[in-house]
């Protein structure tokens, strides 16, 4: 549906851009943006919605090139900037009205169209406002329903839950996987969970280029390949930590607490690599007689893994 | 086409939801309402000193509404024109990029040619109900006078051309720049060298100074409101708008590779 390929964004003043991104999106997936701030997610969007031309590269959306057949990628995509810029001296339906005229919808279903997608985002009950009365809430609600109101194929949303209150959050998430099935979504996000929770590709972006790109189970999955364990066991401290430390194959261990939880100790075991090794330390308390009360793999969370990710790559420089 | 009505309809609504039209529109018509009174007024107390004083009307000439009211109301009327329809056009594309509405313009469906003829066409709906409202003037002059319809009629076509080409360079001032008050200074300072370019006609020489002539957006009008609907006249203000049309179009184009 999306295919994006060495896309590059140079600016004059140098600084930002994106550098030869590449990746494909296929019809009815969700695909999250993740990165830093200025980390070249707006500019990729910015490109996809035909707002700004690449410097070299190429992308099409649906078979159409952005730059060469511009005026049917727009008819297809349903964009959301990130600062919702809207028109706040109009009524909300009045502005729908003329986004549904200018994308298109046949002049007998306008009416139809901004009804419906007013009920779709919530706003019926604003209908009389104008839009530079309503909260930031609402303003976005406005802005993913001029976004939603010719059905598009593609639905591109830059950061649509940024200044939210956690209840609107939760409403705009659900929302948003509510759209998809038969749409194509992007969008971009510098929060981890929301992008876990809605998407089913995640696509890390930092300094203008892809980190890394699979779904978050398998990012979760491959990087997080946990080679730490979580202990807690009953009995002398000292003791246990050295027998830990004598274990086979155990690069470090350290005291997470101890004597809490009724005199365990919680240690956190590394090992040298990342096959099975919890069985080991269970192995090890039942010869030495020692009371296991938990024994967790730590998983990294994606926050983890993307501040790894990013990180790594300043290493490296 | 369908794109061109939305926008229209849009920057008319836009007009009258935020003040602008209103404060335009007023201003407009105490302005030429107050000239009118004023060269009415006259008008009618020289015609009662002729009556009663052949010394008077002798100096005078022949005493004719349309020659004494009617043609110096055009000229007013377009000095009045200059100075309020930059303050319409300022914000046409000035305020979409100060708000970054226009990222979501550019990006709908819309070609670049509907959204710079779209925002054009609304501007001149506007100042098409400023003219309305200076046309009571005529009826007055018609009530107790005789005037010309045809001289009424062609001023008035003058005066709308010259508005369209006044309007079209203002539209583009203002995909220039983000700033209100720079398209409005822009547009404002080149129109009215335009305006006063034919009083430098008299001392260039003469091919320079026909030039000049034909340049100055003032002087194309003075055959309009003779009564003459002169076609090299109607084609300057024609190309006149046409050409800043097809301008800011360009200006509007090149945001998309600029950027």
């Amino acid at each position: 549906m999306i295919n994006v390929k060495d896309l590059t964004k140079t600016y004059d003043n140098n600084a930002r851009g994106i550098r030869e991104v590449s990746f494909n999106i296929e019809k009815g997936e969700i695909v999250g943006f993740l990165g830093p701030n200025g980390a070249g997610k707006t500019t990729t969007m910015r490109i996809l919605t035909c707002f700004m031309p690449a410097t070299s590269g190429s992308a099409t959306i649906a078979g159409h090139d952005v730059f060469e057949e511009s005026l049917k990628v727009r008819s297809k995509v349903g964009y959301l900037p990130e600062t919702v810029p809207l028109y706040t001296d109009m009524q909300v339906p009045v502005y729908l009205t003329f986004v549904a005229g200018v994308k298109g919808v046949p002049w007998k279903k306008i009416k139809g169209a901004v009804g419906e997608v007013m009920e779709q985002v919530g706003l019926t009950h604003m209908a009389h406002k104008f839009i530079g009365e309503l909260s930031k809430g609402y303003r976005q609600r406005v802005g993913l329903a001029q976004a939603l109101i010719n059905d598009p194929e593609v639905l591109i949303l830059d950061e649509p839950t940024i200044g939210l209150d956690p209840q609107q959050i939760l409403e705009i998430r659900s929302l948003i996987k509510g759209l998809a099935g038969t749409r194509t979504i992007i969008l971009s996000s510098h929060i981890l969970p929301e992008v876990s929770m809605v998407c089913n590709m995640v696509i890390i972006i930092d300094e203008g280029r892809i980190k890394a790109m699979d779904t978050p189970e398998n990012l979760t999955a491959q990087l997080s390949k946990s080679n730490r364990v979580m202990a807690r066991i009953a009995g002398q401290h000292g003791a246990i930590l050295s027998e830990l430390q004598k274990m086979h194959g155990v690069k470090r261990v350290d005291t997470l607490g101890i004597g809490s939880e009724g005199g365990t100790s919680k240690f956190s075991i590394e090992f040298e690599d990342a096959s099975q090794f919890s069985h080991l330390v269970a192995r090890l308390a039942g010869e030495r007689k020692w009371d296991l009360y938990e024994l967790t793999p730590m998983k990294m969370s994606l926050e983890e893994i993307f501040i790894r990710i990013v990180t790594e790559e300043e290493m490296k420089k | 086409m369908r794109n061109f009505i939305f926008i229209l309809l849009k920057e008319m609504r836009s007009y009258f939801y935020s003040p602008v039209a209103f404060v335009v529109i007023t201003i407009f018509s105490v302005l030429t309402g107050y000239y009118f009174y004023n060269m009415f007024a006259n008008f009618s107390t020289i015609s009662f000193q002729a009556q009663t004083d052949p010394m008077i009307a002798s100096q005078y000439g022949v005493l004719n509404v349309t020659e004494f009211v009617i043609r110096p109301f055009f000229g007013v009327l377009s000095v009045v024109m200059l100075i309020m329809l930059p303050m319409l056009t300022m914000r046409v594309f000035s305020e979409e990029k100060k708000t970054g509405t226009i990222e979501l313009l550019l990006t709908y469906p819309v070609q670049d040619i509907e959204a710079v003829l779209g925002k054009f066409a609304g501007c001149m709906g506007i100042f098409t109900i400023m003219l309305l409202l200076s046309f009571p003037c005529m009826l007055l002059v018609a009530f107790f006078g005789d005037p010309e319809w045809g001289v009424i009629i062609s001023g008035y076509v003058g005066l709308l051309l010259m508005g369209g080409a006044f309007i079209a360079l203002g539209v583009f001032m203002s995909t220039l720049t983000e700033n209100q008050i720079i398209a409005a200074v822009l547009s404002f300072a080149s129109l009215l060298i335009l305006y006063m370019v034919g009083a430098t006609a008299a001392f260039v020489g003469e091919v320079m100074g026909r030039v000049l002539e034909y340049i100055s957006i003032l002087s194309h009008l003075d055959t309009f409101a003779k009564g003459v609907l002169d076609t090299s006249d109607v084609m300057y203000y024609l190309l006149f708008t046409i050409f800043f049309l097809f301008l800011s179009m360009r200006s509007l184009e090149s945001k998309r590779w600029r950027a």
